[in-house]
């Protein structure tokens, strides 16, 4: 077996013990992304020399024993809308093609201090904005399972590398569902913490009041491995969550006896694809064979959760990207006659078309005469939104659903219509308009091979349910198993 | 409101965005479709409803009045498109 087919805690096993180095695993995966990525294209940069250079430096630390982290000597790579110091941080955009942040993200900070190693940036929708990856400026990513198909997105990049053992873990960023239906498309563990567990420092803002940091892995104990790396406390994000963190690790138990599940009934109906459908009713059988009680109920809000989400996210995003004015960072245009023409044709011709898709509708949901019917409107929504789920989890521990509606559809299936792609994200938004985590597993596959995933979603602060869950149902299914793909890839190209 | 081609523009100078035609048309089509079911939140009585622009409810995050090494000034500037003498440089907005 290849090194970087290995999970982070099979990893540090051969880390801790002397089996192998982390010089070698880094050079494993620079390897791996040197034969195949050219064909999958989920980096925008690989740090080569540089990630073996560090790979040296804690691998010295780790022949001094001054090392006890799970994650000293383990590659990571990063979605290219967070902040790396010295290394080109884009949003897969013209606009910060050439932007190199002078600091580093407090999640970057947590992971260098745990001694992971960065080999590289992902790809993804720019800024964010996209649920396929196919937004990027700069390239197509596609999904290891079929390179006909999308990776999903906007964290496609990242779904994509941990799926085709391009890095050992991957972070990524979820503000609609980016994080956990490129997962669900790739097969891969995806998971959107909580709002507020994980700071925001240093990832560059799409909708402020919805993002958040999180993990994509291989498995459901590198979820929790990597959450005890990156949750925390941190003064430089003001919508920081100040309590005990617990450690994650502990949550990884066996056992869902007497656990409540509330399926929303809307989430299994019209728009479903019939497999998906299969998929996840199996899985809900596996969980009553262990003992959890599952059930039906309303969550009637489902259809308005998008349409909410989109106009807040849109409102939030358009003011997010106001900054790009062509003077302190980012692109400027060559000719322009006056500062007023400067901002906008720096803009025009620095923004893609989706970006500016969502900034004018932003615009036009803030802008006067449409505020209350819009903008306000979809918070008074949000309000809804969350009292129901605040009503579902007095009955329930996890919500269950698809994470999409479909698996992974073909390049441009979608691309010349917007609402279309916006409605496929219809399980995941409610989650982050009430800030709450959601975890997708694999759970199985459809006739065409293409990877289906379980979407779980908990109350706030509900990780170690979710976490406990996910794993009782990967060790007593096989699904996780297939859904790692083995040995070399042959894409005959 | 119908949405035209006049809010398109409206909006589009509020935004500082230069469209062309091509965009124009595109992007008048496209926000038709997505305001359209946008309108489906009509249908909820939101009239007794508080609404929720963050959903945890911190208030007040204050810091000490203390000042803090910032980052060195010369690593900010290099990210500027145009810079003199310390300083970010834009076209003259004075006559």
């Amino acid at each position: 077996m290849e090194l970087c087919e290995l999970t982070i805690h099979e990893m540090n096993e051969f880390i801790k013990h002397k089996k192998v180095s982390a010089v070698e695993i880094t050079k494993s995966f620079l390897r791996r992304i040197e034969k195949i990525d050219f064909t999958i294209g989920s980096y925008l940069s690989v740090l080569g020399e540089d990630a073996v250079k560090r790979a040296v430096e804690v691998q010295k630390r780790i022949d001094k024993g001054e090392v006890n982290s799970y994650l000293s000597g383990i590659p990571v790579a990063i979605k290219d809308n967070i902040c790396t110091e010295g290394i080109k941080t884009t949003c897969a955009s013209k606009m910060l093609q050439n932007f190199v942040p002078p600091y580093n993200a407090t999640v970057i900070k947590k992971l260098l201090e745990e001694d992971a190693v960065i080999i590289g940036k992902l790809n993804m929708d720019e800024f964010a904005m996209g649920s396929s990856t196919e937004n990027s400026y700069f390239k197509l990513t596609k999904n290891p399972w079929d390179i006909d198909r999308v990776p999903g997105g906007s964290s496609g990049g990242a779904a994509a590398a941990v799926a085709a053992n391009l890095t050992a873990f991957a972070i990524g960023s979820d503000t609609g569902g980016s994080i956990r239906q490129p997962a669900s498309f790739c097969g891969v563990v995806g998971m959107k913490p909580t709002y507020g567990v994980v700071s925001r420092f240093g990832l560059i803002a799409f909708a402020s009041s919805l993002d958040q940091i999180g993990p994509l892995t291989k498995d459901v104990t590198d979820c929790a491995i990597v959450l005890n790396s990156i949750t925390g406390y941190d003064p430089m994000d003001s919508t920081s969550l100040n309590f005990k963190y617990p450690d994650y690790t502990k949550a990884l138990v066996n056992d869902v006896k007497g656990l409540k599940v509330g399926i929303p009934k809307e989430y299994m109906g019209n728009g479903l694809d019939s497999e998906v459908k299969t998929a996840v009713l199996e899985a809900v059988k596996v969980l009553k064979q262990l003992g959890a009680q599952c059930e039906e109920f309303s969550f009637s809000l489902t259809e308005h959760a998008i349409a909410a989400y989109y106009i807040i996210s849109s409102a939030e995003g358009s003011s997010n990207l106001a900054r790009y004015d062509g003077v302190k960072y980012g692109y400027r245009a060559e000719k322009f006659s006056d500062l007023l023409d400067l901002y906008k044709k720096s803009r025009s011709e620095g923004f893609g078309t989706e970006a500016k898709r969502r900034i004018l509708l932003g615009t036009y949901v803030l802008s006067s005469g449409y505020y209350d019917e819009y903008y306000k409107k979809a918070l008074q929504v949000r309000t809804l939104i969350k009292n129901e789920f605040d009503e579902a989890f007095e009955k329930y521990d996890v919500v269950l659903g698809p994470a999409a509606p479909t698996t992974a559809y073909k390049f441009g299936e979608n691309a010349d219509n917007p609402l279309g792609m916006y409605l496929g994200d219809i399980y995941t938004v409610s989650a982050n308009l009430a800030g709450l985590p959601g975890l997708v597993v694999p759970c199985g596959f459809d006739s065409k091979g293409l990877p289906i995933g379980l979407q779980l979603v908990s109350k706030p602060f509900g990780e170690s349910t979710l976490l406990k869950v996910g794993f009782s149902f990967e060790q007593n299914t096989d699904h996780n198993k297939k859904a790692r793909i083995r040995g070399e890839l042959e894409y005959g190209i | 409101m119908e949405i035209t081609k006049n809010t398109i523009e409206h909006i589009a100078n509020l935004s500082r965005l230069d469209l062309t035609e091509e965009e124009k048309s595109m992007l008048l089509f496209d926000m038709k479709q997505i305001i359209a079911y946008m309108d489906k939140l009509k249908e909820l009585d939101t009239s007794k409803v508080k609404p929720t622009a963050h959903v945890m409810q911190i208030n007040n995050v204050f810091r000490e009045d203390k000042s803090e090494p910032s980052y060195p000034k010369e690593k900010l500037l290099a990210n500027a498109p145009l810079s003199e003498g310390g300083c970010f440089k834009v076209p003259k907005v004075v006559e």
